[in-house]
């Protein structure tokens, strides 16, 4: 259930996403879903993907600094509320969040959000007890690709 | 266009006495002075006492003053090793004062005086202030930072033992600074001349112009700077613009000084004898050619320098100066042999940036100094290539890295300095090492 996420070092000025970019498109790796944190000093850019492997491979070759961290994914009701069922379950098992992002792969019904987790198994164990839908990798390639 | 009070410069003040010695008459001096110097270091200083032995010397073997150059180099490594005390040459209950400047590495260099080496500092800033055209009834506002730093109360000391009124403003604070240069009737000011440019613009920005004031002598050091800065200042600022050069190692401020000729510094020789090397060599260079400054203390009680490499490239001007002074120039100092680089008046080495980003992150990642002048104030960034051992994926940890970084470089350096997280391979390396500082400050003014 875990996922593995790439994290690449940017500096905060124009041109740093343009290099990662091009290395995953020159070797045609599709980029599942993404996120950038940023300061006012640098950026941290999040991937998700599906070779990963590669990916961090060819990143690394590239220059890029390359973080490989585990995620979770989660399928959430795209409706009020659908996210607040969710921290409901985490709050209760007092799990702290690093961070998320959220994305809906076009789809009405359901949105996913991927969470980085300051215990993922914890985080893991308490969630497979709810009721929440949770996404493999092969789920999210699956979604992406259609 | 200067303030009209040239002629208050030509009061001679007899301090300034041994400036004027007849040549032979001065030799004759210095020559004296070393023997006693040598001999009292050999005594009390093991450290000077191997070296000479290693050599196969003792100090009878100095028949003549240019017998000085068979004695050993002292270093500034050698500081670092005898750190703190191992290189006094007396007890510490002669030592009545100790200052330090910034080592090689985390530790600084501790400098000791006793009562008669405070009283020759005392007396070289003398001279300095007299060779400015200072006197009694001179209002100095000496801005120069008091404390650990010798060029506080270097200038300090040297300004009351002229008679003049002191004002121990010390370093920063700009604002009071301007009040008190326009309050206070403030006729000459020490600091750094890239902070004296900063006053005067900060000064214009409220209406104050510098011109209108009494001022009209500026003592600049304790960085490099250059005749383009220097006519900048004192066609803005409408003062005469003097640079003066010390070290801790010799005494502090007050081993050299402009007089009103302004065509070199004038080394007070009769207590700090200058010689010319090749910086690669060692070899003596004649006067007249470009090389490292050594110096040699010749009074100095409590930590005698012998031969000690100053890094400072210059040349040594023997002919005779229009002013009448006897003893010797050398040119504005140009550059350095090795990469320390001063900023805000503060000397700082590489080694000691390294040191600091050892004792941050446990090995050493690649850096580089970038040195910028904003608003005539020097900025220090450190961008550090973030290594895949210190990388996060959570913004909080690289944060927290940074502000690490930024503490560790604090402490050793004792200023303020910005750190900058860079991207790897994104420091420029030539043959593999990297260029370490990047000086972007415009010194052309």
């Amino acid at each position: 259930m875990k996922i593995k996420q790439l994290s690449v070092f940017l500096e905060n000025k124009p041109g740093q996403l343009s290099g990662p970019c091009r290395v995953l498109a020159d070797a045609g790796i599709n980029i599942i879903t993404m996120s950038l944190a940023d300061t006012q000093q640098f950026g941290i850019l999040r991937l998700v993907v599906r070779e990963w492997q590669k990916a961090r491979d060819l990143l690394e070759q590239s220059g890029c600094v390359v973080k490989t961290t585990e995620v979770l994914a989660l399928e959430v009701p795209d409706r009020p509320g659908g996210l607040a069922d969710v921290v409901n379950v985490l709050d209760q098992n007092s799990i702290n969040i690093e961070y998320m992002y959220a994305f809906t792969f076009g789809r009405g019904d359901q949105a996913v959000i991927v969470f980085r987790f300051e215990d993922v198994d914890a985080a893991l164990e308490a969630l497979r007890r709810s009721k929440v839908g949770l996404l493999d990798s092969e789920d999210l390639c699956r979604l992406s690709e259609r | 266009m200067h303030k009209g009070q040239e002629t208050t410069t030509d009061k001679f003040h007899p301090a300034s006495a041994p400036d004027f010695l007849p040549r032979p008459q001065l030799r004759d001096l210095q020559y004296t002075r070393l023997r006693g110097m040598v001999e009292h270091a050999y005594r009390n200083v093991a450290h000077f006492r191997e070296r000479m032995r290693g050599l196969g010397l003792t100090p009878a073997d100095l028949r003549s003053l240019p017998d000085l150059t068979h004695l050993p180099f002292t270093v500034k490594t050698d500081l670092r090793d005898n750190y703190p005390y191992g290189l006094f040459a007396v007890p510490l209950d002669k030592v009545v004062r100790l200052h330090a400047s910034s080592g090689t590495t985390g530790k600084p260099i501790v400098v000791p005086y006793t009562r008669a080496d405070i009283k020759v500092w005392s007396e070289v800033m003398v001279r300095t202030f007299a060779a400015c055209g200072l006197h009694a009834g001179d209002v100095v506002q000496n801005a120069y930072g008091y404390g650990l730093f010798t060029g506080g109360l270097g200038a300090h000391y040297g300004a009351e033992a002229l008679g003049a009124t002191v004002i121990p403003i010390s370093g920063g604070n700009t604002e009071r600074q301007i009040m008190v240069l326009k309050d206070f009737n403030t006729t000459a000011i020490c600091c750094t001349p890239s902070y004296f440019l900063h006053l005067s613009e900060r000064a214009l920005e409220q209406g104050i112009d510098f011109r209108q004031l009494p001022l009209r002598v500026g003592v600049f050091g304790a960085e490099p700077w250059t005749e383009a800065m220097r006519r900048r200042i004192e066609e803005e600022t409408g003062i005469r613009a003097y640079d003066i050069y010390g070290l801790s190692e010799i005494i502090g401020p007050g081993v050299g000084i402009e007089c009103t000729a302004h065509d070199g510094l004038h080394i007070f020789e009769d207590h700090f004898y200058p010689e010319i090397v090749d910086p690669q060599t060692g070899q003596p260079l004649p006067d007249g050619q470009e090389g490292e400054l050594v110096l040699t203390t010749l009074s100095k009680q409590a930590m005698p320098m012998i031969r000690y490499r100053t890094r400072d490239i210059t040349t040594l001007m023997a002919e005779p100066c229009s002013c009448g002074r006897t003893i010797r120039r050398i040119r504005r100092i140009s550059r350095r042999s090795d990469d320390m680089f001063i900023i805000r008046g503060v000397n700082i080495y590489p080694s000691q940036v390294e040191t600091a980003l050892l004792n941050a992150e446990g090995t050493l990642p690649h850096y580089q100094i970038v040195l910028t002048r904003e608003k005539d104030l020097d900025r220090m960034e450190v961008q550090v290539e973030v290594t895949p051992e210190v990388f996060s994926d959570r913004i909080g940890a690289l944060e927290k890295l940074n502000t690490k970084l930024l503490k560790s470089l604090e402490q050793v350096l004792n200023i303020r300095v910005d750190v900058r997280l860079v991207a790897p391979r994104t420091i420029q390396r030539s043959e593999g090492k990297a260029k370490r500082v990047l000086d972007q400050r415009q010194t052309a003014g």
